[in-house]
């Protein structure tokens, strides 16, 4: 059975309907970009499926159980579901260790030791053990970044939403957060990232979606869709990139 | 004629000024618990309750004080109630208080961005979790200048309960004047008290404003 069914995905902001019936399963342990000019809805897509955004037709289950937009069954995706996002959105008054901590404690219950001895674990695993103390502000985009990353993790995610985490990056930052999104792909996390970094698509990725217009346009091995891409507006993509 | 002494004066005025600053106190205190309470409600209510807190903000901050304590004093009495000049001035200006600091306050929440709002939900937290342990740490260190410098206007409030024969500084002055035929040196005492009180208030907002924006340096 597929981890995240979207099945017939349809959302409007008012006239404009950005998703107009998207389909996509995702099977345990892939990792899918999805790419697309802005304004495709990628970024909408996402948000749909962590429910940051309410659904106008269609359906989402993620391993078994539907999106609902009440708070409980919210809630409970949202312990399944991890969301990195672009803007890093670290909490700015607590260290980058509370940061890891906050939701376990306050979400899960987790006494403070545990939750302390998971932070340190999952910093560690994004390479940042010994900026347990140190604030966001002190930290360079990437480190937040990853902050983000391992704050996700902590709360044992089954999967995770990555929103163009790089694109607010310098570019010699991009490759450390990369790098870690690397690992857990090769651990078998399944991911699910609209990104502009192709080559990184190319490299790490089981399955590219191509977005055009609020649908899918193209779907299929990266190989397939960067090389042998079968409409024009994907050709003209991958051209202009 | 009795002779008064300018401590005769202050005297009686510094005992008056107590009063003023118990009402102050009250009034901060009792209008900071609605006031919040009118907070969670505007920007965390259903509908109805949000309109609802809209409402109270938008009416109490667009009537005079004065008139609040009228229909505060003499308001009640119309129903055979019969309202102590103190408990008529205290709830006027915990109303008062409640409706300005509210809107204060949203302010400040609002200021705290989006994706603040976005982490926490995205992490599992629920809408109480997320003001207790995400917005509010944020929004009460903007929120601290702005809240201490209005202090400075529910002192100079109480003033106007002198009017409703609440006998705090001003009312004091009115009635020492009466007595002493003094009016320059007393009021001109009141005002000095008024300033005692105000000034480092004011100060220590300004301070306060200073000493967090430090903190948000790189923002």
């Amino acid at each position: 059975m597929s981890l995240i069914a979207i099945t017939e995905v349809k959302k409007r902001f008012g006239d404009n309907e950005v998703l107009k019936g998207i389909s996509i399963d995702v099977e345990p342990g892939e990792v899918i970009a999805i790419i697309g000019k802005s304004g495709s809805g990628k970024s909408t897509l996402l948000r749909c499926i962590n429910g940051l955004e309410t659904i106008d037709g269609g359906s989402i289950m993620v391993a078994g159980a539907q999106l609902l937009p009440d708070e409980v069954h919210l809630k409970a995706l949202r312990l399944k579901v991890g969301t990195i996002f672009q803007q890093f959105n670290l909490f700015p008054h607590l260290t980058a260790g509370g940061n890891v901590m906050l939701s376990q404690m306050v979400v899960k219950k987790t006494p403070k030791p545990e939750a302390e001895a998971m932070a340190r674990k999952m910093l560690d695993r994004v390479g940042l053990a010994h900026k347990f103390d140190a604030f966001p502000e002190q930290l360079s985009g990437g480190q937040q970044q990853r902050v983000a990353i391992a704050r996700a993790l902590a709360m044992q995610p089954i999967a995770l939403l990555c929103d163009e985490i790089t694109s607010a990056l310098d570019p010699e930052l991009v490759a450390e957060v990369l790098a870690v999104v690397k690992e857990l792909a090769a651990d078998g996390m399944t991911l699910l990232m609209v990104t502009h970094e192709m080559r990184f698509a190319r490299d790490v990725c089981s399955r590219v979606v191509f977005m055009h217009q609020g649908r899918v346009h193209e779907i299929g091995h990266p190989e397939d869709v960067f090389t042998a891409p079968k409409t024009p507006e994907l050709r003209q993509f991958i051209g202009a990139q | 004629m009795v002779e008064f002494t300018l401590w005769d004066i202050l005297r009686n005025l510094l005992l008056a000024t107590r009063w003023t600053i118990a009402l102050s106190l009250v009034s901060f205190i009792g209008g900071g618990i609605v006031g919040a309470l009118l907070l969670f409600v505007r920007i965390g209510g259903s509908r109805v309750a949000r309109l609802f807190a809209k409402g109270y903000v938008e009416l109490f901050q667009g009537a005079p004080l004065l008139m609040q304590l009228f229909l505060a004093f003499f308001g009640l009495g119309l129903f055979g109630i019969d309202v102590p000049a103190w408990l008529a001035a205290g709830v006027a200006l915990v109303l008062w208080t409640a409706a300005f600091l509210a809107e204060i306050w949203r302010g400040c929440v609002e200021s705290i961005a989006r994706g603040q709002w976005e982490a926490s939900s995205s992490l599992g937290m629920g809408y109480i979790q997320q003001m207790r342990w995400v917005i509010l740490p944020q929004a009460l260190k903007v929120a601290v200048p702005p809240t201490v410098g209005f202090s400075v206007q529910v002192v100079k409030g109480t003033a106007l309960t002198s009017i409703i024969g609440f006998v705090e500084l001003s009312k004091a002055g009115s009635v020492v004047t009466n007595a002493t035929f003094q009016p320059f040196t007393v009021y001109g005492l009141v005002a000095l008290i008024y300033f005692a009180l105000c000034w480092p208030l004011s100060k220590s907002s300004q301070m306060l404003e200073r000493k967090l924006n430090v903190a948000h340096r790189d923002h």
